[in-house]
């Protein structure tokens, strides 16, 4: 049996699935109605001062006539009466004990006013609170948000006013939108934060009307930037939530936050070493009901590889970061193509030919072209392959044997060993010697 | 005729000519656009005769740059609007599409270069062609079908003063008045002609060559001479009964067809149509949606050896014609007016020269299917009477011109050819590129130091 239970800086839900502080965790009704469709947790839409959104908000991207690849917003932090957030949050996890209930809170930097809205939240009979550090407009330059996520010291400083009176687990939600996220992260451990949270949105202008010359979206006339989610930031998110995890520094639970649009995403997220994930962009496209396949691909995935909880597979691919000094240089791939499986679209000749390595043939056979890899010359980038609309025609195969692995650190290592300089011409050398010609 | 199908209702007659293929909405045109993969040096290119650079303009069209789509088709191919109606593209560009290799759909491209087509028309079409210096010499085409309406708009912009000579009081040839309704209608063959016209190109309609101007005469006005005449009627059946009220050729229905004045054109309450070319299959589902209530296909071959494409099959059998095959007609039967045709019943032989198997009667095998209407759809004569009168022309056994197929040239250097008249019967989309290329022929004739006059 599978069990998708987790556990993130001692809050508890049924499975890794949270709804991330937005749009869809506004409400009492919407955290209940994704409840019933299986969420396992949500982060409640951030509440504290005083706002007013403007009407237009969310600019989309859409790439190749796929909708909302990308979405942007202007919206401000929860703009319902914060009595109303209150009660409706202890009315919901009065509902819903086995769910996390997790409140996104926002307030001006000042001791008393954090000490105060930390307590009211706690009496809502919450399970934990997320900081927002993260929101890049409209916040900040009240400085809030990502004003307070981008200098480590505020960062530090109000986490501890927080952690002075919490009696719950404290997770900060960072912004993405910083030259290094590890200093904000180790900034939260110092203060005692619970667990991290990652990424908030990021600093982007959609687009531009190209008949208005306007911004997207578009207030009146004018519009600004925003903040970027959905799938298009997924891999930025990766990348982020991987530097914090393998952060010895840092050494927390972490959340997943970034263009997590299904199962698959998830699990991803979770092999980088988060213990929940939580969804806005996708929700806010599809509905809550996505978690339906969700779960269920989860299930099933986790049946197929034998794995019985997320414990088992909890940043299981970070031991796989590395830096490129520690490649195998020696380690040789070059492409081949299935010619059964070829449907000829040319894709992997003109790729290979205009931004490669000049190294497939076109030649014509029976009214269409054959391509084929001149072996001797492909320098295994994989464009090729990537580019191939047929899944498994273009395979990049190894061809060397393993037995001469040299890394970029250890060829340096052995030029200095041997009093040799890096110049092009041992470089050359040390190719030569292995096979490898560059030209 | 003895039993003349009722008229229908206006609207029932609109519906039954409906468009088979609906124009794509501008949102379905983008979706459909996307999923082209931008092929390099595509099939689907190779595989139209005109050659279009079909992802290139796939691709514009995604990116919503529709101007720089249309003109891309027109680089390739004068009558996109046609070929976008009525090309077989089936077993044309989109047969060819790489997605037919990986079991998905293959790309809508008909339908994608109509999008771009109309869309070019709707903006009033705005000038994306610049002609060059006009190079005093003067090119006369015979004809305005699709293979003369794509030589003059090419030799037009080469800088040439072209007059199109046309016998029929409208424009177009068959793209006007041949292509079924339900694949496209008159006014969208005559946008076309109305393009090729604003390259300054004159067509005189209603004007017969060897009727009312002499081809010597026109080598005389000329510089050279385009032929795209095209073929004629259905050949006579041979067979008695022939002359009988209630016989006719399928182009002469067709035509009357086309006129759109639905109400006026009379069919058979039962309508036999001798042939199973894709002109028979358009003849017997025009009868059928006109009203005729039953409209027979007799073949003296099998499904098999059928001429028709299969898609023009699949749509006969949808409007309920039935098909008698390996049968062939022996006489019309009837005293004043058709009322029924013999026929009999054959059986298949060995293959002939094209690879078809013969057929041959089954002695006694007679019997008789009573109709009203019989329509002559085996095949379209050249025409030859008008073309041996030309001097020097050479025409093969067929009665097809002869041309050199690099240049569209004739045996008389100064006469040039192509479309229907070259290869007795294609489609719209060989005549376009034997126009277009016939053009460049012409030209390059007639820079040579000894062309021309
Ligand atoms: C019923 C029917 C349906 C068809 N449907 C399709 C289809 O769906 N799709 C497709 O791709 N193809 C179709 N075709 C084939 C297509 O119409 C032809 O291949 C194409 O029109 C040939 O073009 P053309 O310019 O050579 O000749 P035509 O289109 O026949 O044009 C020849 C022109 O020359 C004129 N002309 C002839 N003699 C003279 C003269 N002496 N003086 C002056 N003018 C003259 C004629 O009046 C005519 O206008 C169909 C053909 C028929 C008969
Ligand atoms: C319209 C919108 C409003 C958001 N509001 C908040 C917010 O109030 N508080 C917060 O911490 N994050 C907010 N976010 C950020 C999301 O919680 C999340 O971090 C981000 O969208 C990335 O996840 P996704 O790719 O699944 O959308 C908002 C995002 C969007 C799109
Ligand atoms: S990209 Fe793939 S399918 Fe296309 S030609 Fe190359 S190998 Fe064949
Ligand atoms: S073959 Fe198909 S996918 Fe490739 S360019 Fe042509 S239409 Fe597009």
């Amino acid at each position: 049996m599978v069990d998708l239970s987790i556990n993130c800086a001692g809050i508890k839900s049924p499975n890794p699935f949270w709804l991330a502080s937005a749009p869809p965790s506004n409400s009492a009704y919407q955290n209940c109605k994704a409840f019933e469709h299986g969420w396992g947790g949500t982060v409640w839409k951030t509440i504290g001062e005083p706002v007013m959104n403007v009407f237009n908000r969310y600019g989309g991207l859409d790439y190749n006539g796929q909708k909302i690849f990308g979405l942007n917003n202007i919206e401000l932090i929860s703009d319902r009466p914060i009595e109303v957030n209150l009660r409706e949050i202890a009315e919901t996890k009065k509902l819903w004990p086995d769910r996390a209930v997790v409140v996104s809170l926002m307030v001006e930097s000042k001791r008393e006013t954090w000490h105060e809205i930390v307590k009211r939240t706690i009496d809502t009979g919450c399970d934990g609170i997320e900081l927002n550090y993260g929101c890049p407009h409209g916040m900040s330059e009240r400085g809030m948000g990502a004003a307070v996520g981008q200098v480590p010291e505020y960062c530090k400083m109000i986490t501890e006013w927080v952690k002075e009176v919490s009696t719950i687990p404290v997770i900060v939600k960072l912004t993405p939108n910083v030259s290094n996220i590890q200093l904000p992260a180790r900034a939260a451990k110092a203060a005692g934060a619970d667990g991290i949270s990652l990424i908030n949105t990021i600093n982007s202008i959609i687009g531009i009307n190209l008949d208005t010359f306007e911004l997207k979206p578009n207030v009146g006339s004018l519009g600004g930037h925003g903040g970027y989610a959905g799938p298009a930031v997924k891999p930025i998110a990766l990348h982020l939530l991987s530097q914090v995890a393998i952060d010895p520094e840092v050494n927390l639970p972490i959340s997943g936050i970034g263009g997590i649009s299904n199962w698959r995403d998830a699990l991803e997220f979770i092999l980088l070493g988060a213990s929940s994930v939580q969804v806005c962009t996708a929700v806010m496209h599809y509905g809550f009901r996505i978690i339906n396949d969700m779960i269920e691909g989860m299930i099933n995935w986790m049946e197929s590889k034998n794995i019985s909880s997320l414990d088992q597979i909890m940043g299981k691919s970070l031991p796989r970061i590395s830096d490129f000094g520690n490649f195998d240089l020696l380690n040789r791939t070059i492409a081949r193509i299935d010619q059964k499986k070829c449907i000829h679209c040319n894709l992997c000749y003109i790729a290979c030919e205009d931004a490669a390595h000049q190294c497939i043939d076109l030649t014509p056979v029976n009214g269409h072209n054959q391509t084929e890899v001149r072996e001797k010359d492909c320098v295994g980038c994989a464009l090729c392959s990537l580019v191939c609309p047929v899944e498994g025609c273009i395979s990049m195969v190894r061809i060397d044997d393993g037995s001469a692995s040299k890394t970029w650190n250890q060829l340096l290592e052995d030029f200095k060993k041997s009093g040799k300089k890096l110049t092009w011409e041992n470089l050359a050398e040390f190719q030569h010697k292995h096979g490898i010609e560059i030209d | 005729m003895k039993n003349i199908a009722p008229k229908l209702p206006v609207e029932e007659y609109e519906k039954n000519f409906a468009e088979l293929h609906p124009p794509l909405t501008s949102n379905s045109a983008i979706t459909e656009a996307n999923r082209c993969l931008y092929c390099y040096d595509s099939p689907c290119m190779k595989a139209c005769p005109t050659h279009i650079d079909i992802s290139t303009f796939i691709k514009k069209i995604s990116t919503g740059n529709l101007l720089g789509s249309a003109k891309t088709i027109y680089e390739s191919n004068w009558v996109p609007l046609t070929c976008a109606k009525a090309c077989p593209v089936e077993v044309l560009c989109e047969g060819a599409c790489v997605y037919n290799l990986t079991g998905e759909k293959p790309i809508e491209i008909g339908r994608l270069q109509r999008f771009a087509i109309e869309n070019y028309f709707s903006k009033g079409m705005p000038v994306i062609f610049h002609k060059s210096p006009v190079n005093g010499k003067s090119v006369g085409v015979i004809g305005s079908g699709p293979a003369g309406l794509a030589c003059g708009a090419e030799l037009s912009l080469l800088g040439y003063k072209v007059t199109i000579y046309e016998s029929n009081k409208i424009p177009g040839g068959l793209n006007t008045w041949g292509i079924a309704p339900y694949k496209m209608r008159r006014e969208d063959s005559l946008k076309e002609v109305e393009m090729v016209k604003s390259f300054c190109v004159e067509i005189k309609t209603g004007t017969m060559i060897g009727r009312d101007i002499k081809v010597a005469e026109l080598l005389n006005q000329h510089d050279a001479i385009f032929l795209g005449v095209g073929l004629g009627e259905s050949p006579p059946l041979s067979i008695p009964g022939e002359k009988l009220p209630g016989v006719i050729g399928a182009l002469e229905f067709i035509e009357k067809v086309k006129s759109e004045n639905w109400e006026d054109v009379h069919v058979g309450k039962r309508v036999a149509v001798i042939g199973a070319g894709n002109t028979s299959i358009d003849a017997a589902t025009e009868a059928k949606r006109l009203g005729a209530e039953q409209v027979f296909i007799i073949y003296r071959r099998s499904d098999v050896e059928m001429p028709a494409y299969k898609f023009e099959y699949d749509l006969a059998k949808k409007d309920g014609i039935v098909f008698h095959f390996l049968t062939s007609p022996k006489r019309i039967v009837g005293k004043y007016f058709v009322e029924g045709i013999e026929c009999l019943k054959m059986k298949l032989g060995a293959a002939d020269n094209y690879g078809r198997r013969r057929s041959s009667p089954i002695p006694g095998s007679e019997f008789i299917i009573p109709v009203d209407m019989v329509i002559k759809a085996i095949g379209q004569e050249t025409k030859s009477s008008f073309l041996s009168s030309i001097p020097n022309l050479t025409l093969d056994n067929e009665g097809c011109v002869v041309v050199n197929p690099k240049n569209f040239q004739t045996t008389n250097p100064r006469i040039f050819a192509g479309g229907d008249c070259i290869n007795g019967g294609k489609e719209v989309v060989n005549a376009a590129y034997d126009g277009k290329n016939a053009a460049h022929g012409i030209d390059k004739f007639l820079s040579l130091p000894y062309g021309g006059k």
